[in-house]
């Protein structure tokens, strides 16, 4: 299914100059993020009150770890495409809205690195 | 990305924004800008997922004193909050991926949909922390 016109699919990028990635993108990551996200709650709720060693085996099941490497980056990636919108929309000065532009962007890489690296680290066993 | 607010350019006429004096408050309105305010606290919340991971990598002590914070009164308020953000962003974007794909962008299915989402995201939350506490 294509949304774009014959007009902007000559053209390719519309106004923005970068045509409908960004909201292709926030749609495609909400859809995998309906599963994930119930999944990753229902696990939480069945796991509560569990000490240490059991939340590092469940982090370890080799499904669990992958989910969790797949819901962090999906998480992360909608998250910035989100905070992307809401800071362009309301943040009027243009070295503010750059500024904050960037450090959504820096700071979401950092942490969805920092999260699956974490993941990976207690799933390979170096913990 | 709009500019016109900036002192240096032309100072055209704006439509008044939809959540001020010049608009009745709507539940459309309402859902709206609150999908939008859950969506912001929900990345904060983000951060909190990511501590708790690299706490549990780190070691007993660290994953210790993570678990500590949200098990004090105020990082269950947190949690609560974040529970009900979450079960609201996830039912108004369904919500939203509807009308993506051209269905009940009507009225009356509007704000049906609005009232589905108000409930569900409660009800959803209500059973969510009495499955954690049962």
């Amino acid at each position: 299914m294509s949304l774009r016109s014959p007009l902007s699919r000559a053209r390719g990028l519309g106004s923005a100059k970068d045509g409908v990635g960004h909201w292709i993108w926030q749609r495609l990551t909400a859809v995998a993020l309906i599963p994930l996200t119930l999944w990753f709650v229902a696990s939480v709720v069945m796991n509560a009150g569990a000490d240490y060693s059991a939340m590092k085996a469940w982090v370890a099941t080799p499904y669990v770890a992958v989910l969790l490497a797949i819901y962090l980056a999906t998480l992360f990636h909608h998250s910035q495409l989100g905070l992307q919108v809401v800071i362009e929309d309301y943040i009027h000065t243009k070295w503010i809205n750059l500024s904050l532009l960037l450090l959504v962007k820096f700071s979401h890489v950092l942490l969805a690195a920092a999260g699956i690296f974490a993941v990976l680290k207690i799933a390979l066993g170096t913990t | 990305m709009s500019q016109n607010s900036t002192s240096t350019g032309p100072q055209r006429p704006l439509s008044p924004f939809m959540i001020g004096p010049y608009y009745r408050p709507q539940l459309t309105s309402m859902l709206s800008i609150t999908h939008r305010a859950t969506g912001v606290f929900l990345s904060l919340g983000s951060v909190l997922l990511v501590a708790w991971l690299v706490a549990a990598a780190t070691g007993a002590e660290s994953y210790a004193s993570v678990q500590a914070i949200m098990g004090a009164w105020y990082g269950q308020i947190l949690l609560l909050g974040w529970t009900y953000a979450m079960f609201f962003h996830l039912c108004n974007g369904i919500r939203h991926l509807v009308w993506d794909a051209g269905y009940a962008f009507d009225l009356k299915n509007v704000y049906r949909g609005g009232y589905l989402v108000v409930i569900g995201s409660v009800l959803l939350t209500a059973g969510a922390w009495a499955l954690a506490c049962a």
